[in-house]
Formats: C-alpha cells, structure tokens, sequence
C-alpha cells in the first residue's frame, strides 16, 4: 500500500509535468507491465516506467501512472526492467595507463588512450552495461587517471565521458600494492618498498598544496606545475577518489592505513581475501568492488579467493559493488556475477544493489544513475525474465532513453551471442590497411 | 544457502526394518550402503525418474528406480535432494598438472623443450592434492579428462582421473586416455626470441606431425622384423605414437581456426587415426565435414574469452548447441587457463550452453555420459545404472541455473561432501 501511494505521488508529480531538464516537447515512452526492479526501492510486479527526453519521468505499479498522451507506449508485459549496470571496474577498449619508465604516474590519463571503437563497448551493451569507470592496469603502485563513461553512441572518447559542473572528466585515481606492482627498480620489490614510495609520494604532494595554498594566487610566488603532484592533491583534496587494487588480507589493511594517514576517499578493489578482514573494513567505513570468478588461483595474491566475500561483506555492513575486470570476466555475463555471489549467500537485493547503485556511488554519480527513480538517467535494462537466471537474456539496453543495444538486431545479436565477426573491429585495430569492416563502427 | 544439510540417517527404521536384512543379504555384507533419493534422478540412461532412489553397495550402484518401487536396505546413509545426476564428468582440463598458484613449481602441463613429446606420461605429473580438485568436486564434477595442455605441436598424453584419493594411482580410472596435439598459434614459435624445435608457421607444423607418423610406422613395421638384429633400439616417443597410429590412442588436436580443424580431419585421415578435436572455436564453420569424418568435439569452455582477436575471435555461445543439432557427438569443458579464474567449472559451462540453445537433456549428457563416452570411460562412469561406479551429484535446484547449489558429491559410494555450494 505505502508502495502504491508512493507511486502514485510521483505520478500525479511529474507524469505529466516536464522533469528536470526533460521538456514537455521532448519524446515520451512509456514501458508498461514490465516486472521493475528499481534497486533500493521494493520491486513492482506489473509496473510502468515511464521516459521522457532521456530521463525517468515516473516509476510506479501500471494502475498508478498514467500514460500522457503524446508517449510512445511500449507492451513489456513478462519482462524485466533494471537500471542500467555500472561496472566500477573494466579495462574495455584497450586503454593504456603508465609505462614502464616509474612506479608512480598520477599524471597519466586513460582518456587519452581508449579506442571507443572496440567492440568490446559492443559487448558491454549486450550485457546491460550503461556506465562503466575505465581503469589502466595494476603494474604500477599508480597507473594513472581512471575514466567514467557513459556508453551512449560514440565516434571520439569525448561523446561518452561524464563530466563535472566544470566541464572536467570525471575519474578516478588507480593504484594497486601487492604483487602486480613489485618489479625490478624503480618499481619497488617488497611491500614494503611499494608503502614507502607511495608514502614519499603523498608527503611531496602535501608540500605542494601547501605551496599552492600559500601563493594564494599570486602567480609570481607559484611553484612551477607539477601535474603528477597535481592529481594527488586532487586525491588529498578529495576530488579524485582511488581504485585500490588489493586482493591479500595484508594488502588490504595497508591501503587502509595509507588511506587514514593521508585522508584520501578510496574503493578497495577485488578484494580476494576481504573475508578474512571484514570487520576492519567496516570500521574503516570503505567500500569494496568485488570480483567474482570460477575458481581461486591463476596468482598467488586471489589464492584464497572466495565466492563469500560479498556475503561475508554484506554482513558486516560494507558498501558492496561487483565488478567485471574486463577481460578477466566478460561483461556480457555482468549479471552472472551477482548471481554466483547470491549462490554464496549474498541477498539478491543487495547483489542487484552492487551491479548498480552501490557502484554508482563508489563513482559519485548516484544522483543521476544507478536506480530506477524519478530524475534519474533513463539508462534501463530490457531482460527476459529474473536478472538472476541462466536463462535470461538482455533484450534491450537503452541510454539516457536511447537504445543502445536490441538481440533483435542481427550485427547486436552477433556481439552478444558470439560467432563470425564477432571481433571484428579488434581485428582492424590490429591491423593497418584502411578503415573498419562495415557496421564495426557507428 | 539456508538449505542445509540434507543427511539423513534412517536408524529409526532400523529396528522395523531388521527383517529386510535378510532379502539384502549381499548388500548387508558387501561394505557401506547409501541410498541417495531425488525429487527427480536423472539416470542417464533413460527417462528422468520422478521420486527416484539409487541404492549403492561396494561403491557401486546396486539399484536404481522408482522410490515406490525400489527396495531400500535398512540402516543405510541416506542423501537427499531435488535433483540427483551422475557425476559430473569434466572432458578436458588440466586440473591436477597445472596447479592454482600458477607458479613455475606447480605448473606441469607443458614441457616447452620439445615440440613432439607424446611419451610424456600424465600420472607422471599428476598431483591429486591440488586445491582446485577439491574446488570442482564441490560443485559435482567427480570424473576428469586431464593431462598434458595445449601449446605444443604434440604436448604429451592424457589420462582420466576420479577426483579422490591420496595418489595418482589412487585417482586413475584410465592411465592414458588420449595424445595431446594443438595446431596453431599456441604451438608456433614466433617472433624475434622463437625456439626453433617448435613449427614457425602452420604449414611447418602439419609437415613436422606427418613426418613423425611416418618414422612411427616405419618403427613400428621395423620391430616386428624377423630378423632381430635388424630391429630399431626400444623408442618410447615413437611407441606413444604407434599406439596412436594402432587407434588404441586417440590424438586430442586442439584446433580453433577452420584452417586448422581441416588439417587434423587431413591428418585423421591420411593415417587412419581416431582423433577427438578439442576447443573448435570455428567448428561451425566445418560442421558438415567434422560429421562426415566421425570425429567428436569436446567444445571449448562456453564461456571462454575471444582475446585478442586470432584464432579465437570467432568463439560463439552457440557452439556446442550447432555441432549437436548436426548429429556431431559433443562433450564440454573446463579447458586450459592461464591467469585468473586458474579453472572453469564445467557445470557452470554446460549452463550456459542450455541457455543458448542445447537442451537440457543434451547439456546435461554433455557433462556425464556423452562426455564419459568421448573419453573412454563409459563403461564405469557417466549414467546411473546397475554396476556402474557409485557417483553422483545432488542438487536443490536446476543444476544449470546459477543460484543452484551443489548440495552432495558421491564417488565410488563415499560422501565427498555435503556442504551447498
């Protein structure tokens, strides 16, 4: 009942009326009779969700929101509706991050390396993907700037970036400890080593904002820039969150106790062995972004991976994200992840929560994604049948209303299915001789 | 994960049933009796039996059918759930030589010095402690094809292991199963710092293997010479491969581009081999010629990725379920990987071939008889039938969906575990 009043509050509110930066004029759609799943609110059975000029205009039972006029209506009857997914960590489009010239690369930036022609965008579509944060690799105790995406059509990186007030990318900060990053020098070969650089590197950026907050503008007593100094003071300033890359319990603490001394915001990543420190993550008040896999191993570091962590996380009230790692798992079986952590013992409301909510918020844009609520970005999943299922197939994928993917479409249905020319445009990236096969490209 | 244990001992029938002791009289003395029911069995071997029971004695199954129907020995173990299958029978995999590490100490399942080493014994290898044993075992695979990988023109042989017991020669249901050959890249040496025993190129690769066929025949023709003196020195290398020559071998070819799946339907035929095509990424594009040739495929793992672009860019979800509608006998696997996940668990593949296009029935053969058949081992494992070895799978749900668990593993009629997972 509180549900249905609940609806039909935000009906009788901004069904008809223009939402936000939506306009009366712009188109309408109205999916009705889908089963929705809006994340954080309770599921509806028979629901209708209703978009106009790429936001959610409404969300609510089919018999509390009225359908205006000019709406495109759309019969989802037996489907299900979901938020677009948010994947806070993928390597998908073959960006590069630092090289192998330090240990240390703040300044490097992914944008500036991602083909947005790879099909592998294609791929994360096919699995209801609409927002995904970009990440070089974890070679490096720093690898460089991380990127938020959004998956609209695109021909250069800059139609897909998400940006702040100030027309900035968004993105992250990767740093990763552990094994990945020991190396010969100047990479450090212990742990130990990996703190003390990170550490030195922190103490100098400190210095410099110092510098900075002491010339108090006046561009004769400025230090000369220094953009890698420059991203860790947007780290220390909080502007910059990081991607930790962490899978021991060990390695875990130290980013907590990095993170406590210099009082940067970060999401733990991975995360193998977090259920053996559950408790210190939860009074640390972090969140982590969990890989799920097939089996422990393939490194020493994921040795005792295990399926529980997000159960074992959920439990001890840790915000929760699930991510792809693209390509260690695909992104088109995005959904298959949460569903292995719910065999494990996670809560199917909160494994849905980690493919999307949780993770928009470890991204900072969960005021324009993540769930299905009024003002939100219309960034939706079409599935077949319970998000959780073997059986279930993404349908349809749409960002900001758009559609972005539909299995309906024989080159769409090529990507997610697999078979003959399913690579096709990582073929002609690896290769010279002239421009990508028909239809890679859009 | 709120199900539990689903262990039930029936000592409270003991008594009441005493009597039975006497129509049970070899399963009473013949060692452990376990009853093992099932909303529904699914024997393999027949119609799914609602209700079903399968009564096992000496590791063994003494009984399998109707619960109404079926006579059930008192005082026996009993398991229960909503499913019950054969154990799961993992077609290839290089579990147990490729240990979950992944470092230099634990990794066995390629020998790089050499590009043909068919006399390369996996039970030599095999290390049946391997934490990743005991990982698929939980989720019902008992039986496993594993053995020498892919990456070498001929890498070494295969062997079939149960995944129990302390040794190898505890574990092997069959000390050499296959020879394992590749074709293709991962078998070619390229590049500035290429070894030049392994093939360069693909045309190179099928010359070095037709030309060691050839001396193994000439060998194997030379030792049987009249005259004794005339007769080549013992060579283990070409005696591997005359047994693969003699068709008591099959070679498992590892082969992923068309062009390469050809060459081994060549090769099969040129020497009369009995060759089984492992991954078969572009199988579809051969589906009519790999039916005529009568050669199986064990399709790659379902799920696995198309990296890079080469030779597996064309890899489709679909595979497994276009090769069986062309009447090709099919198996699924966990296959090889490199990184992270260090395994695939070949329940978890199966499920995604039923989701994109096999049936049920042919998914689920897939991972036991049809799979038990492929590797040689159908005679004691893959279905639920009278005298065959005691393994099983229970499950409290749909094996293929994702948020089943594996609630009971059986193997040789001992309870490996209990635990859902």
């Amino acid at each position: 009942m509180v549900q249905t009043l609940w609806a039909i509050g935000l009906a009788v509110a901004f069904a008809c009326v223009p939402a936000f930066t939506a306009r009366a004029a712009d188109p309408c759609t109205a999916f009705v009779g889908a089963r929705l799943i809006p994340v954080g609110q309770p599921e509806i059975a028979a629901g209708t969700l209703l978009i106009r000029g790429g936001t959610i205009a409404a969300v609510g039972p089919v018999d509390a929101v009225s359908i205006p006029a000019d709406a495109t209506r759309v019969d989802a009857g037996g489907l299900v509706i979901m938020p677009g997914l948010v994947d806070t960590h993928s390597h998908v489009g073959g960006g590069q991050g630092g090289d192998a010239s330090g240990p240390v690369q703040p300044d490097v930036r992914i944008l500036d390396s991602i083909n947005v022609h790879d099909v592998g965008f294609r791929k994360c579509l096919a699995g209801g993907l609409t927002t995904l944060n970009i990440m070089p690799g974890s070679g490096h105790l720093a690898s460089g700037q991380t990127v938020y995406v959004k998956l609209r059509k695109a021909a250069t990186i800059d139609d897909i970036l998400y940006r702040d007030a100030g027309g900035r990318p968004l993105g992250g900060l990767k740093m990763a400890n552990g094994t990945n990053s020991q190396r010969d020098p100047p990479f450090p070969g212990t742990r130990g080593k990996a703190a003390a650089i990170v550490r030195q590197k922190f103490v100098k950026a400190i210095a410099y904002r110092d510098k900075l907050a002491k010339a108090g503008g006046d561009t004769e007593k400025l230090p000369d820039r220094d953009l890698e100094l420059e991203a860790l003071v947007d780290v220390l300033e909080k502007r910059k969150i990081v991607h930790h890359h962490c899978h021991r319990a060990d390695d875990i603490i130290t980013v907590l106790r990095l993170r406590e001394e210099f009082g940067f915001e970060a999401v733990l990543h991975h995360v193998s062995e977090a259920w053996k420190v559950a408790p210190e993550i939860a009074r640390a008040g972090v969140g982590c972004s969990v890989i799920v896999l097939d089996s422990p191993g393939g490194k020493i570091e994921a040795a005792d991976f295990s399926l529980v962590t997000g159960a074992v996380l959920e439990e001890a009230g840790v915000p929760c994200a699930i991510h792809t790692d693209d390509p260690v798992t695909d992104s088109r079986l995005f959904l298959r992840t949460a569903a292995l952590a719910v065999r494990a013992g996670m809560t199917r409301g909160k494994a849905l929560e980690a493919l999307t909510l949780a993770g928009a918020k470890m991204l900072g844009l969960h005021d324009r994604i993540g769930s299905l609520e009024v003002g939100k970005d219309a960034d939706l999943v079409v599935l077949s049948g319970d998000p959780l299922s073997t059986h279930t197939k993404v349908l349809q994928t749409y960002v900001q209303g758009q559609k972005v993917f539909d299995r309906d479409d024989p080159e769409d249905r090529l990507f997610a299915v697999g078979g003959f020319g399913a690579s096709r445009d990582q073929r002609a990236e690896s290769c010279c001789n002239g421009p990508t096969k028909v239809g890679a490209m859009r | 994960m709120s199900s539990g244990r689903r262990e039930i001992h029936l000592g409270h029938l003991a008594a009441a049933a005493g009597g039975v002791c006497l129509a049970w009289a070899s399963l009473c003395h013949g060692g452990e009796t376990l009853v093992v029911r099932g909303d529904v069995v699914h024997t393999m071997a027949g119609p799914a039996i609602a209700a079903g029971v399968v009564v096992i004695e000496g590791g063994k199954i003494r009984a399998v059918g109707a619960a109404a129907t079926t006579p059930i020995p008192p005082h026996a173990r009993e398991l229960r759930g909503a499913i019950v299958t054969p154990g799961l029978v993992d077609a290839h995999s290089v579990v147990g030589l490729s240990g979950y590490l992944n470092q230099p100490q634990d990794q066995d399942q390629l020998d790089p010095v050499e590009a043909i080493q068919p006399e390369l014994r996996a039970i030599d290898a095999y290390n049946p402690q391997e934490r990743l044993i005991e990982w698929l075992r939980g989720f019902g695979v008992t039986t496993i094809h594993t053995g020498h990988a892919p990456g070498a023109l001929v890498a070494g042989q295969t062997m079939v292991v149960k995944l129990a017991g302390t040794t190898a020669d505890a574990a092997v249901l069959r000390p050499v199963a296959m020879v394992a050959a590749t074709l293709g890249d991962s078998a070619r040496a390229t590049g500035d710092g290429a070894d030049t025993k392994s093939p360069g190129t693909r045309s190179k690769a099928v010359a070095m293997l037709r030309a060691e066929f050839v001396k193994a025949r000439e060998y194997a023709r030379k030792r049987q010479l009249a005259d004794e003196s005339k007769r080549p020195d013992p060579d283990l290398r070409l005696e591997a491969l005359g047994n693969v020559l003699a068709r008591d071998w099959p070679l498992l070819v590892t082969a992923d581009r068309a062009t390469d799946i050809a060459s081994a339907l060549r090769i099969a035929d040129e020497f009369q081999l009995r060759v089984v095509l492992d991954s078969a990424a572009e199988a579809y594009l051969l589906a009519d010629q790999i039916k005529a040739a009568g050669v199986p495929v064990i399709v790659h793992p379902t799920m696995r990725r198309a990296g890079g672009g080469g030779e597996t860019e064309n890899l489709s979800f679909e595979t497994a379920a276009t090769l069986a509608k062309a009447g090709i006998p099919i198996a699924l696997q966990s296959g090889y990987e490199s990184y992270v996940p260090k395994t695939r668990v070949v329940l978890f593949e199966a499920g995604l071939a039923a989701a994109h296009g096999l049936s049920f029935p042919q998914a689920l053969a897939a991972i036991t008889i049809d799979a038990a058949k492929i590797i040689g081992v159908a005679d004691r494992v893959g279905s639920l039938e009278v005298g065959k070895d005691a393994d099983i799978a229970i499950f409290d749900g749909d094996p293929f969906e994702y948020t089943t668990h594996c609630t009971g593993v059986v193997i040789d009629g001992q309870v490996m575990s209990t635990e859902p997972r």
